[in-house]
């Protein structure tokens, strides 16, 4: 075979590879805002904010990928960021002990990740249903714990470690971002586990085949998820120095979103974690320029769900391209 | 002969690789025309672009004499041109018939004639010589029924012109036989077909003309008659390298320690209990029919199916397999008949698929060495022959038999002690299989076992030492090397068939 590889075409595989979607919406939006809001948009304190907002999502994203990518979708990660923050901030009240908050809320979504995990692998109930059902559980052991009243948090040192503190000018909350998506980046993409999840959502029974335990990485993925939602939790209960019930309520959806934006194939066999961080900031833009834009609060839920399908849309576009359905080779004629 | 068919100066390339190069291609009214060339020299591509599933860059197609352009392979349907898919066109979650019926359902007012479709199944499946149900549902055949179920599929359409992509590649000798007085009855009704197949006995027995593809060019287009397997063997090669399998003795012969021994093994879906052995350093083959458990022995130790009596012993230590893993960890690998749904993660790429086994063993530190990776990937590319334009492309994009190869080649870095083999050669051409003949036996030369099953009689008798008959679910003999050598082809044939 002849390598005859003409240079425009490398480049565009390259590009589709990287799926770039993502980010020339990202700036696209973002100039969009910028010439239409000016300096209410583009200051300094506007874009940290926006970091502040979307850590939670972008974290929760890294994980979302990995479950995406074995084939399984995790419905139940707002209730576990909830019930996490419920208990990070009654455990802070009992005790005021930060490393005992912190195993508390932790083993919250190691505890449901397990649970998902066992139930989707031992019972064989569908992903989807396990954690819908468990989205519903969770969420209700939130509010029964204090009967739906807030706690709020009253240990400052906390407080500024997982929520309100800056360091170096920027919030603690962006490191958390980073430390989470360079943990998630090298999982997926440097060591075998990356790979046998991949494998798992691409093709079950050829990873199962190939001597990988398809079962153990789909807990581990539901464990993995578990215990990145109750960290969000606790960087939610930071930031607003209270442990509430209804915190993450709707994040799932984001997450999906955020995640499918960033170039992970629903279909799972493909998984890009930084594109999912990526895609979460795209949301975090969105969101915040409509608000600052003076969109009513339905105006911004009918905009932002456009949107999301527009971008989905011209993403899928793309991955039909990747994988070559003859999209390519019926040009001709 | 008039041809109805005529493809001129047929030009395709994928990502500014040229695949087709001035490809001229006729068809004469009841007339088969093989289509011969090694692994990724064009032939499924060509036929594609035939029945409108591709589009040609450059070049004409008339049919009749008057240039047709398909738009689409419902495009040329239209036009009474099927085919056969080397890759199967079946939807696995529906039953057989309704797979054969698929966009072709017959309707008795405004509903479906189930009753009408199950009967014209059945004596489509009749005249292919089989007998199961058009009720199953596809996902749950051997692929050798999937593929009867494919061509019954094709046939059940009344083409004018029929394309036959490999429709062989997992058949055995006597289902090939009732195959091919098929194709001589549809000639007899003034059907065209092309067929493809890399067995080039068959060929020369089927067809009339022989169109040899090398590397995306015609090289060679001659009536069968004037040619022999060694000509077809050197034109799609190049030169006179002539790679016909035979046996040669082996470097270490099998020694006297078991490897495995399977005892009174009582296996769901057989009636009988089966026992037998393998020793260290053998190479052991199944010969049986479709149907007749060769399959069914092979999943069980892979532990995909269960058995409920009976014992498992691996390097003198009993075992229990109740699932693939407890068969991984025991030191078992199982190269699957089927590479599309149980070999190959068809999204990824080949080398990522190549090195699924082994990841956790080419690690440095917990990271995977890519180097390393790219090094052992590489090695099996070339060993193989694997025609890619770079380990780095999409698996699905290579041609079925480069797909088979890495399949091969991705259990045997896995370094099992017990490697078995479900028609490791499907598909993959004449040249490569003299490579792999070669690759099966080093690797039980250093002491490991291979227990190989397929439905090529003759590259069995090149490959094992040992060979057990299997025949309705019943082991019914056995012949060693010494006895291999003083049988034929057809004996074994008679012995598989009972
Ligand atoms: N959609 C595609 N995109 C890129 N390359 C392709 C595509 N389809 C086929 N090819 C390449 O074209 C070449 C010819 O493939 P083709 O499937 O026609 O081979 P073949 O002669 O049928 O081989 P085999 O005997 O293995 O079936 C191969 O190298 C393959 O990798
Ligand atoms: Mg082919």
């Amino acid at each position: 075979m002849q390598f005859k590889v003409n240079s425009f075409t490398d480049f565009k595989k390259r590009l589709f590879s990287h799926n770039i979607i993502v980010y020339i919406a990202l700036v696209i939006i973002f100039a969009f805002f910028a010439l239409t809001l000016g300096s209410t948009f583009v200051s300094v304190n506007n874009i940290l904010n926006i970091t502040r907002q979307t850590a939670m999502i972008s974290i929760m994203a890294v994980a979302m990928t990995f479950v995406i990518s074995a084939g399984l979708i995790d419905l139940s990660i707002g209730s576990t960021a909830a019930m996490s923050a419920m208990m990070v901030s009654v455990i802070l009240r009992e005790t005021n002990s930060i490393a005992l908050a912190l195993a508390g809320g932790i083993a919250v979504g190691v505890v449901v990740g397990l649970a998902n995990g066992l139930l989707i692998t031992k019972a064989k109930i569908p992903a989807f249903l396990t954690t819908l059902g468990m989205m519903g559980i969770v969420r209700g052991f939130a509010m029964w714990i204090t009967n739906t009243a807030a706690v709020p948090i009253l240990n400052p040192n906390f407080n500024f470690i997982f929520g309100t503190g800056n360091i170096a000018g920027i919030p603690v909350l962006l490191y958390w971002t980073v430390v989470f998506g360079a943990v998630g980046y090298f999982m997926l993409n440097k060591i075998p586990f990356g790979k046998h999840v991949l494998a798992t959502g691409g093709n079950e029974t050829a990873a199962r085949f190939s001597g990988v335990n398809t079962d153990r990485i789909k807990i581990a993925v539901m464990v993995l998820s578990g215990a990145f939602a109750a960290f969000a939790g606790i960087l939610y209960a930071g930031r607003m120095q209270a442990g509430r019930f209804t915190f993450g309520e709707g994040d799932e959806l984001s997450v999906i979103a955020a995640v499918i934006i960033g170039g992970t194939s629903m279909a799972g066999g493909t998984g890009a974690i930084i594109g999912a961080i990526t895609g979460s900031f795209l949301m975090g833009i969105i969101n915040n320029g409509l608000i600052l834009a003076g969109f009513t609060v339905s105006q911004q839920m009918i905009i932002r769900g456009a949107i999301i399908i527009l971008a989905v849309a011209i993403g899928s576009r793309y991955s039909h391209f990747k994988s070559n359905k003859s999209a390519e080779s019926r040009k001709a004629n | 002969m008039k041809p109805i068919l005529e493809m001129k100066g047929i030009d395709k390339s994928f990502n500014g690789i040229p695949v087709l190069q001035k490809i001229d291609f006729s068809l004469g009214e009841g007339q088969v025309v093989a289509l011969v060339g090694g692994n990724g020299a064009g032939k499924s591509t060509l036929m594609k672009i035939l029945t409108g599933v591709y589009a040609r860059d450059s070049g004409r197609i008339l049919l009749n004499g008057k240039s047709v352009n398909f738009s689409s392979y419902a495009d040329a349907n239209r036009y009474g041109l099927r085919m056969i898919f080397q890759e199967l066109s079946l939807v696995p979650t529906l039953a057989v018939y309704e797979n054969i019926f698929l966009n072709n359902e017959i309707r008795k007012g405004f509903t479906l004639d189930k009753n009408k479709m199950i009967a014209q199944t059945n004596e489509l499946l009749e005249s292919l010589g089989m007998r199961f149900s058009p009720n199953v549902i596809t996902a749950g055949l051997d692929v050798g029924y999937q593929q009867m179920t494919e061509i019954a599929k094709a046939l059940s359409a009344k083409a004018k012109i029929l394309v036959l992509d490999e429709p062989t590649a997992s058949l055995s000798d006597s289902e090939v036989k009732v195959l091919f007085e098929t194709i001589r009855n549809l000639k007899t009704q003034g059907v065209s077909m092309v067929y493809i197949s890399h067995r080039m006995n068959e060929i020369l027995e089927i067809s009339d003309q022989v169109t040899i593809l090398k590397d995306g060019k015609v090289v060679a287009d001659e009536s069968a008659k004037n040619l022999t397997v060694a000509d077809m063997v050197s034109h799609m090669l190049g030169g006179s390298a002539e790679k016909r399998f035979a046996w040669t003795p082996r470097k270490n012969p099998p020694t006297t320690e078991d490897m495995l021994v399977v005892q009174e093994l009582k296996i769901n879906g057989l009636d009988t209990p089966i026992s037998f052995n393998v020793k260290k350093g053998e190479v052991v083959g199944i010969a049986g029919l479709m149907g007749s458990g060769r399959t069914e022995i092979l999943e069980t130790l892979f532990g995909i199916r269960q058995y409920t009596a009976g014992k498992i012993a691996v390097d003198g230590e009993e075992v229990k397999i109740k699932n693939v893993s407890d068969a991984v960890n025991a030191g078992i690998a199982l190269v699957p008949e089927d590479r599309r749904t149980q070999g190959l993660v068809l999204t990824h790429t080949v080398k990522h698929n190549a090195i699924l086994p082994v990841l956790n063993r080419i690690k440095s530190w917990v990271m995977i060495d890519e180097k390393r990776a790219d090094a052992i990937v590489n090695e099996k590319v070339s060993e193989l022959n694997v025609k890619t334009d770079s380990i780095h492309k999409t698996i699905s994009l290579l041609s079925g038999g480069n797909q088979q190869k890495v399949v091969l080649g991705k259990w045997l870095s896995s370094e099992p002690k017990i490697l078995l083999l479900d028609e490791p050669t499907a598909g993959i051409d004449i040249g490569a299989k003299g490579e792999i003949t070669d690759i099966i036996r080093n690797f039980a030369d250093t002491g490991n076992s291979v227990i190989m099953v397929s439905s090529e009689l003759v590259e069995m008798m090149a490959v094992c030492d040992r060979i057990i008959i299997l025949c309705d679910g019943k082991i019914t003999g056995e012949y060693t090397r010494e006895n291999i050598a003083d049988i034929t082809e057809e004996v074994l044939q008679n012995a598989i068939q009972g």
